[in-house]
């Protein structure tokens, strides 16, 4: 195929860019945050837990309907809860999803 | 004074075996006495590589349990005199393997060796953590690719904290061995240089092993790849990396695998 190419007057594809600085930037961000959670228990958990049972306190929660998202940057990470909560028939209670 | 050496990784299939047969030959070829240990009870491994798999009695389960002497177990070396092998069971599971019984093992061999090459299991399962539990120092190797380096900070870590020497509040002494590595990939920016790697495990660097089609040729044959072909470019590196051990100043330089024109070759075959 190389070889072949040398002849053809066709360009060679170009050259993809270098994924190197990519792993190493990706590593930078897991490892700073992985060897901060060394030995300390996984905050992801914790606050999902207590999340949870602060909301279940006033709703009947389905486990399966409730979904967290991580996302760790560099500076910032966000944590993002997504609850969904059952309509309840009382008129107290408008929950908005 | 013996040295308790575990050879480490966190992630499967980057070189453990390879490189603890390697330089347990070459520790021996200078002439200290060593013994390699199997930590991976269930799929053991470095009797293959060592070219012994044919002659295991007892394993360090048996010894450990009692039912054979430390003796009896060890499977001396039929090119190098002063190398032995102490193989893992490859029947019963990790979790015959007691601390107390490793360390009663360990000591034994301290008595009659200069070198206790551990072969960890991949993983950080008991094997693993058994293998570098009594380690006066620790190679940890790692490939130069994202999984195996995060692996490997995992792994020294664990080194940190719960090693004995840890627990006394010494330190183990850590080596970064980065195997498999393909200079002119890295030089194209598409693998994680030396550089990288070190800057991101902040441990000294013991060696690097060029990828070599030499070291396939040498598990095939159960010859250490240091032994099959000591002037291949894998060979030189272990020798090398083996001396650094030793306390010997090496300058670091990648033995060259091929010719100019077969690296343009191959360079241009890979982009």
């Amino acid at each position: 195929m190389n070889i072949l190419r040398l002849f053809s007057s066709r360009p060679a594809p170009a050259p993809a860019p270098p994924s190197a600085p990519i792993a190493r930037e990706r590593l930078q961000i897991l490892l700073a945050h992985e060897r901060g959670m060394r030995g300390q228990p996984d905050l992801l958990m914790l606050l999902r837990e207590e999340i949870l049972a602060a909301v279940s306190r006033h709703v009947t929660l389905d486990p399966d309907k409730v979904i967290v998202r991580m996302d760790r940057g560099k500076n910032v990470s966000t944590l993002e809860v997504d609850i969904e909560l059952p309509n309840l028939p009382g008129p107290k209670l408008a929950a908005t999803g | 004074m013996a040295k308790v050496l575990v050879v480490t990784s966190g992630k499967g299939g980057v070189g453990k075996t390879t490189s603890t047969a390697a330089i347990g030959v070459a520790l021996a070829q200078i002439g200290q006495k060593v013994v390699v240990v199997d930590f991976d009870v269930g799929l053991r491994n470095l009797d293959l590589i060592m070219g012994a798999e044919r002659r295991v009695v007892f394993d360090l389960i048996n010894v450990v349990q009692g039912v054979a002497k430390l003796p009896q177990a060890l499977i001396r070396d039929k090119r190098l005199e002063n190398l032995c092998l102490l193989p893992a069971s490859q029947t019963r599971d990790k979790d015959a393997l007691t601390e107390e019984g490793v360390g009663r093992v360990l000591e034994e061999l301290r008595t009659s060796h200069d070198w206790i090459l551990c072969d960890s299991p991949a993983g950080i399962e008991r094997g693993a953590t058994l293998a570098m539990r009594f380690a006066d120092e620790a190679i940890i190797v790692t490939n130069p690719e994202v999984s195996s380096v995060r692996d490997s900070d995992r792994i020294i870590g664990m080194l940190d904290a719960k090693t004995v020497r840890a627990e006394k509040g010494e330190r183990v002494e850590k080596h970064v061995l980065i195997t498999r590595y393909d200079a002119a990939r890295a030089a194209r920016g598409e693998m994680l240089s030396i550089d990288d790697v070190l800057e991101i495990l902040a441990t000294p660097l013991l060696g690097i092993i060029p990828e070599s089609q030499d070291v396939l040729r040498a598990s095939n044959v159960g010859s250490p790849v240091t032994l099959n072909n000591p002037a291949s470019s894998p060979a030189r590196a272990y020798v090398d990396a083996t001396k650094r051990l030793l306390g010997e100043t090496i300058a670091m330089t990648i033995p060259a695998e091929r010719s100019g024109l077969m690296n343009l070759l191959r360079g241009r075959r890979a982009a």
